[in-house]
């Protein structure tokens, strides 16, 4: 077998071509341009200087860029830490056949139907003592709320945001994940005599692993990335507490007109979220799987 | 342990108006404590129903389950300490293979040490030992099937274990070692054990009582002997034997069976009022006869298949047809040629609407 030489054919690269091409217009060649821009010191359309990494490195030493990214990954984590017991609590909760469970379904993904900033808007209005019905009935409890004001009332106000707006994502990944358990798993699961807490431990969550993971993964992606909501809601404020990275560089990029630092930064931005889904990920998959071996004897 | 008695029907839609909107049509069964019994029947006859509804999976319509005298209608699988083993490998992939097999204990609260002696004496049992501390996930679909198995035989008190087509997902060579198993296992531990299947082979190896089963009835209760010498109804006559029983539907006038344009006198002890009737003959008890033999019909031969340990012959006369079990070499004949065929003998039976009357 290993003798016979197999028939070369280089032609067979031209057939992945068209697909080269649509990449190269789509993401590499868009990606470039940041990178062009990145090294470089746009002083006016005419005048141009080349710096090498000076953006890169005056952004990494940025002490408001660490500051957003700390509150960025404090908040995605906690995004993370609600919705996704929530969205499985949820899931586990909704009816499993018949119109009850049709019915469900769609007052659970209706706030995934509303644009980003209607969503601002809606908690903007929401959360105003005046006219607000959250806002006012915190005030009527005696809590002086104020999202506008307070540092960590706006902060939990767009994690709140978030949730309702996501946690229907994650309950619906839940919930098919659920559906796809075979009957016999519960039978079996009941003649063995294991208890709810049993079926959920051994059965149900294992089962929903795989959904589980693309749950975390968008969900973190999304709150990594996440832009509109709260620049509607607080515009980042009060002070900086609500800017988190995008926001940071659209006032970087747009506001200011940085280009370069703010394409230095882009980048940095896409590799921070490359790291943490890559780290995120091979966690994920290895949680579960071999913790026994080691809990064993 | 128990003793099992059924007498219900079941319907899985709300008003059942005819037959057909049964899943099992009313009847009445006893499984013996610490037998091997097997339900046989193609899909979709209610054998999996009838399953269920001794397990307490499923709560019948109508009538109710008794376990050693004790209604038990009522009772969840739990409650009535039953294992059942499902077609595909139901594991618990967080878990070792030996955490799988203690589950069913541990959720008892038997103490460890008798959880560990147990688990290996299963283990030992199905080939599982060097296994034990690997995790289920990443076993092929047979380990997993054993570990399912392990799962329904470790417990030492059940009253039954039920098999719903364990077999299934298992390779040919490894079933034969299984059901070996499996009834070396109801040797040792004396369970009463139930096994569904549409294989008649696997069925008349494992169990000692067969209960035939097709569009939820139960035609016929017997040894793999009864069902083959004497099939109650023609669907077994059909389902079991591979060809299954040939039939030649004739009239009686007492005396004298008329069939495909021939006489055949019947034998002096049978009493067969007139009628019309269906004659059943197993292809393994037709022989060949010289010509005009009484009780032998001549037969145009259309096939012989030699198929290595035997011959299959193939013929017909008027429309009906025949197949013979020959010895190989027995016989010369070719297609087209004259074969005379005793049709009448000891294991010859007959059958009115379906059902046998002699």
């Amino acid at each position: 077998m290993s003798t016979t030489t197999k028939p070369v054919n280089q032609k067979a690269w031209f057939l992945i071509l068209p697909m080269l091409l649509c990449v190269a217009f789509s993401a590499v060649l868009p990606l470039m341009v940041v990178v062009n821009y990145s090294v470089q010191d746009i002083i006016s359309p005419e005048r141009r200087v080349f710096v090498g990494t000076e953006w890169f490195a005056a952004i990494m030493r940025d002490e408001e860029l660490h500051g957003a990214l700390l509150r960025q990954i404090t908040y995605s984590f906690a995004v993370l830490a609600v919705e996704l017991p929530l969205g499985i609590l949820l899931a586990l909760s909704m009816p499993a056949k018949g119109w009850k469970s049709s019915a469900a379904l769609v007052i659970v993904s209706l706030s995934l139907l509303i644009p980003w900033n209607v969503v601002g808007t809606i908690w903007q209005i929401f959360g105003r003592t005046d006219i607000g019905l959250m806002g006012a009935a915190l005030q009527g409890m005696g809590i002086e709320y104020s999202y506008t004001g307070n540092a960590l009332h706006a902060w939990l106000t767009v994690l709140l945001m978030d949730v309702w707006h996501w946690t229907p994502l994650v309950a619906l990944l839940g919930y098919a994940g659920l559906r796809s358990i075979p009957d016999a798993y519960y039978q079996a699961a009941s003649i063995d005599g294991a208890s709810k807490l049993d079926v959920f431990w051994y059965v149900q969550l294992p089962k929903m692993r795989g959904v589980l993971m693309i749950a975390v993964l968008l969900r973190f992606m999304d709150s990594f990335m996440i832009y509109t909501e709260p620049f509607v809601l607080t515009g980042g404020g009060p002070g900086n507490s609500t800017t988190f990275l995008s926001q940071f560089l659209t006032q970087k990029a747009v506001g200011q007109f940085d280009l370069g630092p703010a394409a230095a930064f882009s980048l940095i931005y896409f590799l921070i979220i490359l790291l943490m889904c890559f780290v995120l990920y091979n966690w994920m998959q290895r949680v579960g799987t071999q913790a026994k071996e080691a809990g064993h004897e | 342990m128990a003793r099992i008695e059924l007498d219900l029907a079941h319907a899985y839609r709300p008003k059942p108006q005819q037959d057909s909107d049964y899943a099992l049509l009313p009847l009445k069964m006893t499984f013996e404590d610490g037998g091997a019994y097997a339900l046989l029947g193609p899909s979709g006859c209610g054998k999996t129903t009838l399953l269920n509804i001794m397990s307490g999976l499923v709560t019948p319509s109508q009538g109710g389950v008794k376990f050693d005298g004790q209604d038990v209608t009522q009772r969840t699988p739990q409650q009535r300490n039953i294992a059942q083993v499902f077609q595909f490998p139901v594991i618990y992939d967080t878990m070792t293979v030996a955490e799988n097999l203690a589950f069913p204990l541990r959720n008892r609260k038997m103490p460890a040490a008798q959880i560990k002696q147990r688990v290996g004496a299963i283990a030992d049992m199905l080939e599982l030992g060097d296994q034990l501390n690997q995790r289920a996930a990443n076993l092929a679909a047979d380990a997993k099937q054993k570990i399912s198995l392990g799962r329904g035989l470790v417990r030492p008190d059940v009253s039954a274990v039920l098999f719903d087509e364990p077999l299934t997902v298992i390779d040919p060579h490894l079933k034969w070692q299984l059901r070996r198993k499996l009834k070396q296992i109801h040797h040792e531990l004396k369970l009463t054990l139930i096994y569904v299947t549409h294989d008649q082979v696997e069925a008349l190896t494992f169990a000692d009582q067969v209960v035939v089963m097709t569009r939820g009835r139960a035609v016929q209760v017997g040894s793999a002997t009864d069902l083959f010498e004497r099939p109650r109804h023609t669907f077994v006559g059909h389902f079991i034997g591979s060809p299954g029983m040939n039939f030649l539907a004739g009239r009686s006038d007492g005396a004298v069976f008329e069939t495909v344009g021939a006489s055949l006198p019947l034998a002096a002890g049978l009493a067969l009022p007139s009628g019309n009737y269906k004659l059943g003959v197993r292809p393994e008890y037709l022989t060949l006869a010289p010509a005009n033999v009484p009780g032998a019909l001549a037969m145009e031969v259309r096939q012989v298949q030699d198929v290595g340990t035997h011959v299959i012959l193939s013929a017909v006369r008027e429309g009906a047809l025949l197949k013979a079990r020959l010895a190989p070499d027995s016989t010369q004949l070719k297609v087209g040629d004259t074969a005379w065929l005793q049709v009448m003998g000891a294991h010859t039976c007959f059958y009115k609407d379906d059902e046998i009357v002699a």
